[in-house]
């Protein structure tokens, strides 16, 4: 983690490092954390990214959607769990095999716009693709991240 | 015959609705095409046992001829007794009920439900929640299964097999949902050489391409009579006036495509022509009735291979449905 920046550690949550600049951005705008503290980090100097964004929620730890949908946004992003201080579990995100409910299909003659009901897609990687569950319409990594719901 | 024709069924049942033709490896296919070619020479009266008692739904939310009426007819040849609409403007979703909705009554009424919807997806949504089979007759413009099963069934009856065929896919291989299943199933089978002709504009998905490739020879030209001489199948689709942005592109390219007797010439004397039908101008009908005119027999294969499907599903165990 980065420790010449000015961002309070936290005790209990969740620390998002490695993300992509301009990932943070999208990620308050995709996970609801409202209820939250959250300092985010924009444009940080890193030694292995050149530039970065972090992130430290206070007192959540994310689900596995949320999860699935950091990977979308920010490949290679570090997920550090912090308990009491320590960081308990750090893992690196990959992509996800598949997701539901996080991003909307684009083919505005899909099942899941027309009944409204969750979409599902199979992820593929090299390069970036969501293939949906029920359409068959396949997304790059810029549908992909437009599509993702900020609602 | 009643229990050993069941058996029979149960063995040969690895699937339990029909959706997309990705969904089906080559054995599956194979055990279809097998089961359509057993059916094919099957006496009615034994044939009308299969699905005796049971009940088919028509579901066409959206207009078909051939496809409805070669259903219909697959089931009717099965002993089966059929329900359904073709017209979605005399049922309840005119009045707003999703399919969901509508699935959910279906299912409690018939054994198997065939539907065609114009939303897309909507035979996949119906298949997740659905405790009976369903049988995608074709989703807008993304999946029509037994489209390409019939084509299959075609190919191997007039040729003894898949494996090793030379065909050219020749018209709109960018938006013919076709021609897209076909390559993903071709791709399943030996030695296939496919032969892309279309003009740049309505070039088969790269995607499609790099999916398949691995496992078929791919060539491609925007000219017609390029591998004419290579082919033993000639699958040609119609160019759609409406897919053009401006009328100049379209009359470039609309009769580039058109089949005649002329280009049928240059080809090997067993080359044989399969469209999809309905033709509108990419067929001269000066072929008709030529020993390369498949198309009407490839229509009419449509029924052993939805005889088949039916039959296969007709003991298919799938959950409780959502």
């Amino acid at each position: 983690m980065a420790k010449d920046i000015r961002i309070t550690p936290i005790k209990n949550g969740t620390a998002i490092d490695h993300l992509n600049t301009g990932s943070a951005y999208k990620i308050l705008e995709v996970l609801d954390l409202r209820d939250f503290t959250v300092t985010v980090g924009m444009n940080v100097e890193s030694r292995k990214m050149g530039k970065k964004d972090i992130m430290f929620i206070e007192g959540r730890e994310l689900s596995k959607n949320e999860l699935n949908t950091i990977a979308l946004v920010g490949k290679g992003a570090t997920i550090n769990i912090i308990r009491d201080a320590e960081i308990k579990n750090k893992s690196e995100l990959g992509y996800p095999e598949s997701v539901e409910g996080i991003m909307k299909c684009i083919n505005p003659k899909c099942i899941t716009n027309a009944e409204r009901i969750p979409a599902k897609f199979q992820i593929r990687k090299e390069p970036l693709e969501a293939k949906c569950f029920y359409c068959e319409m396949r997304m790059g990594e810029k549908e992909i991240i437009s599509s993702i719901k900020s609602d | 015959m009643k229990s050993a024709e069941k058996q029979n069924a149960r063995k040969n049942t690895d699937f339990t609705d029909v959706i997309s033709i990705l969904d089906f490896t080559r054995p599956m296919i194979e055990r279809v095409l097998g089961r359509a070619q057993q059916l094919e020479n099957m006496p009615r009266p034994q044939k009308a046992k299969i699905l005796e008692n049971k009940v088919v739904a028509s579901l066409f939310f959206e207009p078909s001829t051939r496809t409805r009426l070669s259903f219909e007819t697959a089931a009717q040849n099965l002993g089966a007794r059929i329900i359904g609409f073709s017209d979605a403007n005399v049922t309840s979703t005119s009045k707003g009920e999703t399919l969901s909705d509508t699935i959910h009554i279906i299912e409690n009424y018939a054994d198997i439900i065939v539907m065609r919807h114009f939303i897309e997806g909507a035979a996949k949504r119906a298949a997740e929640i659905s405790k009976v089979p369903i049988v995608n007759a074709g989703d807008g413009a993304n999946q029509h299964p037994t489209q390409t099963m019939l084509d299959l069934y075609t190919i191997r009856k007039e040729f003894g097999k898949i494996d090793g065929i030379k065909i050219a896919l020749a018209g709109d291989l960018k938006y013919g949902r076709t021609v897209h299943s076909l390559m993903y199933a071709l791709s399943q089978f030996d030695n296939v050489t496919v032969y892309l002709i279309s003009p740049e504009s309505l070039a088969m998905p790269r995607h499609i391409i790099e999916e398949t490739r691995k496992k078929l020879k791919i060539f491609e030209t925007a000219n017609i009579e390029k591998y004419i001489k290579e082919c033993d199948v000639l699958y040609a689709t119609r160019i759609q006036k409406e897919r053009f942005p401006d009328e100049v592109e379209y009359q470039k390219v609309r009769n580039a495509y058109v089949i005649t007797p002329q280009i049928v010439a240059k080809g090997k004397p067993s080359l044989r022509i399969m469209p999809p039908l309905p033709r509108v101008n990419e067929l001269s009908q000066a072929l008709d009735g030529t020993p390369a005119a498949l198309y009407f027999k490839q229509a009419a294969n449509g029924i052993p291979v939805r005889e088949a499907l039916l039959s296969m599903l007709a003991d298919a165990k799938k959950g409780t449905g959502g």
